[in-house]
């Protein structure tokens, strides 16, 4: 049975309060960013009592929120407005208040490619590595990578990428404006054995990974497709939508491509498309790819319909995750409980899962609504519903109020 | 001289609508605003000194049109900063 409403579901409520004075309610919460502003729903322990906290930064581009899982204190919002330029917000008290970066990311001026770039979206947050605390790194469009050591006051270009020689070749350059907006960086991967082993995603420009901390940068695609080049298999132009490096074997990353899902064991180099195991009928296209916390074969993606005129909506109109508990080599639907036909988007920072047992996974839609499962993917249940665009959702667990 | 502030901006100018600023051009007067409420600048100039897309400059009933904001102003003249409509 795959056609339950939300409010037929047992055992899940959800209450909408002020952001002023909710609490945490000693579960997981998630982060919900949105293009209207941000909303924190907050979980008991069980996941069945849910409290919708919200908004704040009412009207604005909320592009990614994500707490410090270093400090459990640290929350940094990355915004902007349909007019004001782009920003980054930092919480200390799980988003009562907040203060501006007193030193936003922003391009060198002037710019030493001679191209004049300005940040127009701060899209893409990540924590640093776990011996760097303070340390963050903030992916933009157009598709620069900045660092801050401050916790996210002071935020620096890292200019071994944004004034690479090859950036210009690199890159999406002049930058695009799209879904939702246009030439990204994104998927910023820390190695948890060593913080100067980072990955990057480009959307459009393909996988990067750097081992000297940033300074300079080598192509990480062969074996994944771009089909919308004559050679299907160039060096770089791909157009990866999330890549995941797994904490628990750093050497191990996925892929959710615009061509593919994909496994990398390094030291290869070469991806291997484990998206082919997915249903014919399905195909292996969509934004998302989330991890298991403690099991590193296990995945789920959000297949959407990649064919005709790319309406990335669930194939037929009917949603679905997917999950693969042997790295990809096969995969099951899980669809409990969502809606029979529905024709929402999830995009790339909109799926998440927390480190309960058995693990919770949630996604938020294109259409507002939140869905969270409590048995990793089997059976979902709405938990909150008629919310702006959501861009991301994010796990934190802060500490219990 | 008199700026006046539109709403977007107003959380930096603890809800002010006009505010006294000084300098000879009108980027003086936003680095001048930007010394007054920290953060101001970078929201409506981008890092190379270009005013935003979507925001605009009146200095009295004159729109200006140098994104540079290099346009001289005396302390007799009105400011006016506003979200430009752009698409609906």
């Amino acid at each position: 049975m795959s056609s339950a409403s939300f409010d037929r579901l047992p055992d899940v409520h959800t209450r909408y309060v002020d952001i002023e004075t909710a609490e945490p309610l000693g579960g997981p919460s998630l982060l919900v960013a949105t293009r209207k502003g941000l909303w924190r729903i907050d979980a008991d322990p069980a996941r069945e009592q849910w409290c919708a906290a919200g908004p704040s930064f009412l009207g604005h581009v909320a592009h990614h929120a994500v707490l410090d899982p270093r400090d459990r204190r640290t929350l940094l919002l990355a915004a902007k407005t349909g007019h004001l330029g782009p920003t980054v917000f930092r919480s200390a008290d799980l988003g009562r208040t907040w203060t501006e970066a007193s030193k936003p990311p922003a391009f060198t001026s002037p710019d030493p490619l001679g191209l004049g770039r300005s940040v127009r979206s701060v899209f893409w947050l990540s924590p640093g590595h776990a011996d760097e605390p303070g340390t963050w790194y903030a992916g933009a469009s157009p598709q620069g990578l900045f660092r801050t050591a401050d916790g996210g006051d002071t935020w620096e270009p890292v200019s071994g990428w944004n004034d690479h020689k090859m950036w210009e070749t690199w890159a999406e350059w002049p930058d695009t404006e799209g879904t939702p907006d246009g030439s990204l960086l994104h998927s910023v991967n820390v190695d948890p054995r060593d913080p100067d082993h980072l990955y990057i995603g480009l959307s459009g420009g393909g996988v990067f990974e750097s081992t000297d901390g940033g300074n300079d940068w080598q192509p990480l695609n062969a074996g994944c497709r771009a089909d919308f080049f004559p050679d299907p298999y160039p060096e770089f132009g791909h157009d990866p939508h999330t890549v995941r490096l797994h904490p628990l074997q750093p050497d191990r990353l996925y892929q959710q491509n615009h061509c593919g899902i994909y496994r990398i064991d390094r030291p290869a180099n070469e991806w291997v498309r484990i998206g082919d195991n997915m249903p014919r009928e399905i195909g292996d296209i969509g934004f998302p790819i989330e991890l298991h916390p403690r099991d590193p074969d296990t995945i789920w993606v959000f297949p959407m319909d990649g064919t005709d005129v790319w309406p990335r909506t669930s194939p037929g109109g009917r949603p679905a995750a997917y999950v693969s508990r042997d790295a990809g080599e096969s995969w099951i639907r899980c669809d409990g409980g969502l809606p029979e036909r529905a024709w929402f988007t999830v995009k790339r920072q909109a799926m998440t899962t927390d480190t309960h047992d058995p693990v919770g996974v949630y996604f938020g839609t294109t259409s507002g609504e939140v869905w969270a499962s409590r048995d990793e993917g089997a059976t979902w249940a709405c938990i909150a519903a008629h919310l702006p665009e959501i861009y991301a959702v994010e796990c934190a667990y802060p500490p219990a109020g | 001289m008199i700026v006046r502030i539109p709403t977007p901006l107003r959380s930096y100018t603890a809800g002010a609508a006009e505010v006294g600023a000084a300098g000879a051009t009108v980027a003086e007067v936003v680095a001048d605003l930007d010394r007054q409420f920290p953060g101001f600048r970078f929201r409506m100039v981008d890092e190379h000194g270009q005013l935003r897309q979507h925001v605009r400059v009146w200095v009295n009933q004159e729109l200006v049109r140098d994104r540079s904001l290099s346009v001289a102003v005396t302390d007799a003249d009105e400011i006016t900063i506003m979200q430009a409509l752009s698409g609906g």
